[in-house]
């Protein structure tokens, strides 16, 4: 008994140097070809695991492994080819350019307040000074006498870079809520009445205990983020090194397609406006 | 007279300081009852079946979440498989071999200093050093590589005192026979020290169940059923970091937490069971 | 069967020599990982600047490296008193029934994962202090009270260790020369228990500086040097935690930055630990 002890530990040493070995020496495997890797931005992330598993259905042999690791590392994972494709939810910087670009849909960021705040509309403007800490108060744009908790997203997300450009923004309170996530500042803002927050529309469009406020009187809606007319929305991205192929290409074209991007519709998102 | 009031007035002193040495102490068992309770009575009722076996959908908003725990098995699995033989041949080292030594010293502070790292730090050194520099990609291979080095220290200090633990007639009696040293190890100090051994390595396995920071850098995120320990997979404490700040799903967040619970409990108690049967073995 | 004997014993040294090993290669890694970027920006500016805007290419740490320190001494502050009370229960005092039923919780306390305890500082914890102080919730506060908890079951353990080590003729010589059980505690037995009552509380504040998880979700993060206690705050850890998914490039160096000088505030109190002699009574 005490033998097999021992035996089993060898075994188990051996095991493990054989595992150690395999892996120096392991690559990818044969089925390169009906594998793709996908890495990038967290708010692109949920409508992709969607799209995939629809893709699955069709052609069960696929293996379609995805990431989340934002925008900036989805965009710099393709370039350096460490990833097939790679998700954006920002336009890409001109340095980024030479990365071929697919839009597969489009995101209006909403600005969410918590239902029982009264205030339903801001200017860019107002967004502005409350994001930079000149305005801090709910009275000094027609709301209560209340401190305004500003929420926002880290550093590095893409979320956070296409807010702030697009409402010219250059740098961010820094006393403001950080979250890591959509659904921390859905939860910071829902569970505060005097937080303000922003998210992808997608996400926060059927929450109950959020409230999304119309930007200088225009109403963030389907309709006005894919006419353009809400200023405040982006493109999600697929991007990859060179001109795709295989599966990657497969899966692209899929999501192009109208049967994927029904899907995209599907999950409250708007299909791309090329 | 006076003597008298002196010793009243200390014993009064005494009974409010043991009733308030008795409150805090209270207070700590509430916090846990606190804790799990709230944790329990709103996950529990959204465990079924189908809960644990089903597939997460939509990031885990629905569905269940049997591929988190298939993920989380490989993890425990590969780590203890890495972990065991290493912690156990140390521990032999230590509490066998080793003499008096600086370099002896220099071991130990390194191995309780690797039990003060921070799981974070753990993250950031397996993805620089498990998932780029030696090219595993985020996998549950470099996941539980990261593991066995964190949970090394906990296998080894348990393995250690159980092996020192072994009566010393036993080895005498063993060496007096004419056995080596290394069969007396082998034949009559490792038997001898099993359950605490296995205490050893069912306490790693409760900081690999709990574990996140450091495997969401190094395992990933992705869901799905890993295929092979190249792959990604999330584990369940993962999971419910994500589930919990991302705000999916409130139902699947503490259902999950209840399954964690229990998995902490089950590895608790049985630890315990270990240990308490130690010493009445050693008792008799 | 000696030569064979002799490789085992090799063998098993450098099984010992891993843990070792491990220290040392990460150590090697995280430095090597972030120290280019401190050696860019400048030391000073790296520690002492207030800033800290990825994107624009400023890093300073010491609103977080502040945030570190306010957080960690909150949760001493809830931990220690309650933390040292409940080991002299424990060791001096309970009837064998009240530990049988108290040291398992600890040790469940212990095991919680604790994500699980981040779970319940935000959905519990923070609405709490937002009702109670009309604040945004996320504060010092709320990180102090979770890491407070947290760093119970090591300050239990350690101390109640340290506290049972004392001789019992110390007690009983006490005792005898007529002083009450109470006297004996606070005059004889936590004197004794000095060392290790303290090197818990080194390591219950080790665990607290370490923590990342739970911190995360419950401070606010916000990378000001906070105002009260009731201000959000961001910590070291909670710096690489929120931000390591989605760095790049030199960002992401930062990060590995700002895990050096975790490690070596960590270092530096396992150092401290250690130092402390470990003899009871003198």
């Amino acid at each position: 008994m005490v033998r097999g002890k021992v035996k089993l530990i060898l075994c188990l040493i051996v095991v493990m140097t054989l595992i150690m070995t395999a892996c120096s020496g392991q690559s990818d495997t044969v089925e390169t070809e009906k594998k793709i890797l996908i890495n990038g931005s967290t708010s692109v992330q949920p409508l992709i695991e969607e799209l995939a598993s629809a893709y699955k259905e069709k052609h069960p042999g696929a293996i379609i492994d995805i990431q989340s690791g934002g925008s900036g590392v989805g965009i710099k994972s393709a370039i350096e080819g460490v990833v097939d494709i790679g998700m954006s939810s920002r336009e890409l910087k001109s340095d980024e350019k030479m990365l071929k670009e697919f839009r597969i849909a489009t995101d209006g960021i909403a600005v969410i307040l918590n239902p029982e705040n009264p205030i339903n509309d801001l200017t860019i403007e107002q967004l502005k000074k409350i994001y930079t800490g000149e305005i801090t108060n709910w009275k000094e744009v027609g709301g209560k006498d209340a401190t305004i908790t500003v929420v926002t997203r880290e550093e590095g997300s893409g979320t956070r870079g296409a807010f702030t450009e697009l409402i010219g923004v250059e740098e961010i309170l820094n006393s403001s809520i950080t979250q890591g996530s959509t659904g921390g500042v859905m939860t910071a803002v829902g569970s505060d009445e005097n937080a303000i927050g922003y998210a992808s529309y997608g996400s926060v469009k059927n929450s109950a205990n959020l409230k999304i406020i119309s930007i200088d009187g225009i109403p963030c809606d389907e309709e006005n983020i894919y006419s353009g007319a809400y200023k405040i929305s982006r493109p999600f991205l697929m991007v990859t090194k060179e001109e795709p192929t295989g599966i990657a290409k497969d899966f692209i074209d899929f999501i192009l397609s109208d049967e994927g991007q029904q899907i995209v519709e599907d999950n409250n998102y708007l299909k791309t406006n090329r | 007279m006076n003597d008298i009031k002196i010793i009243t007035s200390s014993r009064i002193k005494e009974r409010v300081a043991f009733f308030l040495l008795w409150i805090f102490s209270i207070f700590t068992a509430i916090i846990l009852v606190l804790i799990v309770s709230d944790i329990i009575i709103k996950g529990a009722p959204h465990i079924s079946l189908d809960f644990l076996l089903e597939e997460p959908r939509k990031m885990g908003k629905e569905g269940g979440v049997f591929s988190v725990i298939v993920s989380t098995i490989y993890i425990v699995v590969l780590s203890i498989i890495f972990a065991a033989p290493i912690g156990v041949a140390a521990s032999v080292y230590l509490a066998e071999y080793a003499k008096e030594s600086t370099m002896l010293n220099i071991i130990r502070f390194g191995t309780e200093a690797l039990a003060g790292i921070p799981s974070i730090i753990y993250g950031l050194f397996g993805y620089s050093f498990f998932v780029f520099f030696l090219d595993l990609k985020y996998s549950i291979l470099s996941g539980a590589l990261t593991l066995t080095l964190m949970i090394l220290p906990t296998i080894i200090k348990t393995s250690e005192e159980a092996i020192k633990a072994v009566p010393k007639s036993y080895r005498e009696g063993s060496l007096a026979l004419g056995a080596t040293k290394l069969q007396t190890i082998r034949k009559i100090i490792i038997p001898d020290a099993i359950p605490g051994i296995l205490t050893g390595l069912i306490l790693g396995i409760g900081r690999v169940v709990g574990e996140s920071a450091a495997v969401l850098y190094t395992a990933g995120s992705s869901l799905g059923i890993p295929d092979s320990i190249f792959r990604p997979g999330r584990t369940l404490s993962v999971h419910l970091y994500t589930l919990a700040s991302e705000g999916i799903s409130i139902e699947n967040t503490y259902a999950t937490a209840v399954i964690l619970i229990a998995l902490v409990f089950i590895i608790n108690f049985s630890a315990n069971t270990l240990i308490n049967r130690i010493f009445i073995a050693r008792r008799r | 069967m000696r030569l064979s004997e002799r490789i085992i014993e090799k063998m098993l040294v450098i099984c010992a020599a891993i843990a070792l090993l491990g220290i040392a290669v990460i150590a090697v890694f995280i430095t090597k990982e972030g120290w280019p970027i401190i050696s860019k920006i400048g030391i000073k500016a790296f520690f002492l600047g207030k800033d800290w805007t990825p994107t624009k290419g400023v890093y300073g740490i010491f609103p977080m490296i502040i945030g570190s320190i306010y957080v960690t001494i909150g949760a001493l502050a809830i931990g220690v008193p309650i933390g040292i009370s409940c080991a002299i229960y424990l060791a001096e005092i309970a009837s064998p029934k009240v530990s049988a039923i108290i040291k398992p919780g600890i040790e469940l306390l212990a095991g919680i994962p604790s994500v699980i305890y981040g779970l319940y500082g935000m959905t519990v914890i923070v609405p709490i202090i937002r009702d109670l102080f009309g604040n945004q919730g996320f504060s010092v506060l709320a990180g102090s009270i979770v890491l407070g908890i947290m760093i119970l079951p090591t300050i239990i353990n350690i101390s109640k260790d340290s506290i049972e080590a004392v001789p019992k003729e110390y007690k009983e010589g006490s005792l005898a020369l007529g002083s009450s059980h109470w006297q004996a505690i606070i005059k004889v037995i936590l004197p004794s228990a000095r060392s290790g009552i303290i090197s818990s509380i080194i390591l219950g504040m080790a665990r607290a500086v370490g923590e990342t998880m739970a911190v995360i979700m419950i401070t606010g993060n916000s990378t000001m040097i906070p105002e009260s206690i009731l201000s959000p705050v961001r910590t070291l850890t909670g710096n690489i935690g929120i931000e390591m998914g989605y760095a790049s490039g030199e960002h992401q160096k930062a990060l590995f930055a700002t895990g050096i000088v975790l490690f070596i505030f960590i270092m530096c109190l396992n150092l401290l630990a250690k130092l402390i002699p470990k003899k009871a009574g003198a």
